[in-house]
């Protein structure tokens, strides 16, 4: 099994700690990690701005970098589901993996040796759980489940609580936070705020897109609640 | 005019209505959760209801002939119209030749969408909205702001003011018990009074020639029973092939609009009555286009519930008027492009395709895939603004190679830890409501470097 981690471009600049975390809770299950040098970004920032014409080069590099692999895991659900539903390559598109749907399904993780005495608010992002089907939707009359909830039980120590509305969107949107920029944060504030009343210590999710922004809403509140990727609760020790 | 964006930190600017604004309407959602999640077969319902539209679109115009055979057995006359100006016609040319100075009106999407209000009081006649939110709306000159909840946009406290206005109701009265009764009084006469009635159509059945209006206000038919003259307005999409299919869109509708089993009055229109005319306009106003489209034919398929409008949080938070269409929201956005490409660029990118509207749709619209469409759509067309194209530009030129992506990188993270002001000012919206993420000294591919 080739494994290969994608690291989106703005965690490889910004967030590195997530990637790094990504890469030891993978190694730590036994997997052996591949990590192309020369992959910058899946296109998404483009496309979603109308511009899916313009991400050839982009698509291109990412073929370059991630072709020969089996699994191309990542820690961002949003990424992924572009590249799943974009990406002009198949093998590719059937390729690519959320971090948390990777250890659920293909690794079928039954244990973890993590610990987080924290108390969380676990916030499930739109494109993971709308788009890659991570957990139940609350529009939707199914049985509730959650990937990420269930990665969560394995991790000693850690109290996870939903916000009301525990599915309504944070307001980040891609260049939507800037080009929609009042709504985009009345969204933000409207979704710390509903986290803020569980008395939580981290919001964490499994995109760092939305932590960001609720991060950088949190901040100018100077707030001491902190964001967390749910990767650096799994690989917490 | 605003655009959506702009429009919307208007409506913002103003915390404490936009978050009575989102409240009201997520009350609205939970009410629709609950009762859908009471139906085991829910999403079977939704599937059936999505089938059902898809066959009758596929076979619009078999339909459509099929239903105005029917009708006109039934004594129906029958109309067609190519655009709203032609329906505005139509319907004017039926007024005059009752003579008709005032008609009542319930809602109608449709004739908000043709602007016949506008057009026909240019034309001397009076129309008078009897759906409780539109009359309000139409008093204070503003556009409904949602399709269901046409007045969803103002307070008791505004209403209060516009009846103590329109209607005489003491200053200061904002029971809404009261105003509803004065409104009751108010249209009480012009419904005596009118010799026309315009409804619109939730449902026409190709099978039988008949109509069906669902309102809960019970104007529609207050309208339509005393009227002399009973003029139906319907977009040709309003089909659907039998009788037994309502059992189907009767029980989404309204469980998906208000959270209600089924709307008060569900009434059947399949004939005049003795010594009544009645008549159905069908108005193709860009519908064909949109069914040429693939990517956007089934947007056809909308009921018209406003499911999407209330899950959806931009919506909640800029409010319907911001939309700047008649049909706000997402599946507005989705809509608006087909009649104006230019001048509804902003709307699909008023959301950030989170996909809760798609999920909501009683008749699985891919709405938000749709909005993901228009954009490329637009933007192909070069309706970018300048900026906006080359900053795009840009990015996938750094994109598409790596060197230039880790300098870029650098650089950028190099300026933020030790000339933060360069990011940190008002020209970047980012910054204006929320701090910049820390700039961390090596990017993970340097520190993977290092580690080996």
């Amino acid at each position: 099994m080739r494994v290969a981690l994608f690291v989106p471009c703005y965690v490889d600049q910004f967030y590195p700690q997530v990637a790094i975390a990504t890469l030891e809770l993978l190694e730590k299950l036994g997997v052996e990690v591949h990590v192309p040098s020369n992959q910058t970004c899946c296109g998404q920032p483009m496309a979603n701005s109308g511009f899916a014409s313009s991400t050839e080069g982009c698509d291109t590099n990412f073929s370059k970098n991630f072709e020969g692999f089996d699994y191309i895991v990542g820690p961002s659900g949003s990424c992924i589901l572009h590249l799943k539903e974009h990406h002009p390559s198949e093998k590719i598109r059937k390729s690519v993996f959320e971090i948390c749907e990777f250890l659920v399904d293909v690794l079928k993780v039954k244990s973890l040796s993590a610990n987080f005495p924290h108390k969380i608010g676990l916030h499930q992002s739109c494109h993971g759980q709308r788009g890659l089907h991570l957990s139940s939707m609350t529009e939707l009359n199914e049985k509730p489940f959650s990937k990420l909830a269930s990665l969560l039980d394995l991790v000693k120590g850690v109290e996870y609580v939903y916000p009301e509305r525990a599915d309504e969107c944070c307001g980040f949107g891609g260049t939507f936070c800037v080009t929609e920029e009042a709504v985009s944060v009345r969204m933000g504030q409207d979704r710390v705020e509903s986290h803020l009343k569980n008395e939580i210590e981290f919001i964490v999710g499994g995109d760092t897109s939305c932590l960001m922004h609720m991060e950088g809403i949190l901040k100018r509140q100077g707030s001491k609640v902190q964001v967390k990727h749910i990767v650096e609760i799994l690989n917490h020790a | 005019m605003l655009n959506h964006a702009e429009a919307s930190e208007k409506f913002i600017a103003d915390a404490e209505r936009t978050t009575w604004h989102d409240e009201t309407l997520w009350f609205v959602r939970s009410k629709r959760d609950k009762v859908s999640k009471l139906l085991p077969e829910w999403e079977a319902l939704r599937e059936q209801a999505s089938l059902i539209k898809d066959h009758t679109l596929a076979n619009l115009g078999q339909y459509l002939e099929e239903f105005e055979a029917k009708a006109q057995k039934n004594g129906i006359i029958v109309h067609w119209a190519k655009d709203a100006h032609e329906h505005n016609e139509i319907v004017h040319s039926i007024i005059s030749k009752h003579g008709g100075k005032a008609l009542v009106k319930s809602k109608s999407m449709l004739t908000e969408e043709c602007h016949l209000n506008e057009f026909l009081t240019k034309k001397g006649v009076e129309v008078v909205d009897t759906d409780l939110g539109e009359r309000i709306v139409q008093f204070r000159n503003e556009v409904p702001s949602h399709i269901v909840l046409p007045a969803i946009h103002l307070k008791k406290e505004d209403v209060g003011e516009t009846f103590h206005e329109f209607l005489g109701t003491p200053k200061g009265n904002k029971d809404p018990q009261f105003l509803t009764e004065a409104a009751r009084q108010h249209l009480r006469g012009y419904f005596l009074g009118a010799n026309v009635a315009i409804t619109g159509v939730n449902f026409a059945v190709a099978e039988t020639g008949e109509f069906v209006v669902c309102t809960n206000e019970g104007n529609a038919d207050m309208g339509a029973h005393l009227a002399k003259v009973h003029i139906a307005c319907m977009g040709i999409e309003k089909m659907i092939p039998k009788r037994k299919d309502l059992g189907v869109f009767l029980r989404l509708l309204a469980r998906s609009a208000t959270g209600q089993l089924i709307t008060t009055y569900s009434s059947h229109f399949a004939k005049p009555r003795e010594g009544q005319e009645m008549h159905i306009v069908l108005v193709d106003n860009g519908r064909t286009r949109q069914l040429a489209r693939d990517e956007f034919r089934n947007s056809l398929k909308c009921i018209r519930c406003a499911a999407c409008f209330n899950t959806c949080p931009v919506y909640r938070r800029s409010g319907g008027h911001s939309y700047h269409q008649p049909v706000a929201g997402p599946i507005g956005s989705i809509l608006a492009p087909n009649f104006d490409k230019s001048a509804n660029v902003d709307l699909p990118f008023a959301s950030t395709l989170c996909g809760s509207c798609s999920n909501v749709c009683p008749v699985k619209i891919n709405i938000h895939e749709q909005l993901w469409f228009w954009r490329q759509d637009l933007m192909k067309d070069g309706l970018a603004p300048l900026g906006k194209s080359l900053s795009m530009k840009g990015m996938a030129f750094v994109f598409s190679s790596p060197t230039i992506f880790r300098m870029a990188g650098y650089i950028g993270r190099l300026v933020m830890r030790f000339a933060p002001f360069i990011v940190n000012n008002s020209f970047n919206p980012w910054f204006k409501q929320r701090e910049m993420p820390d700039a961390p000294k090596e990017s993970f591919q340097s520190w993977y470097k290092n580690r080996k």
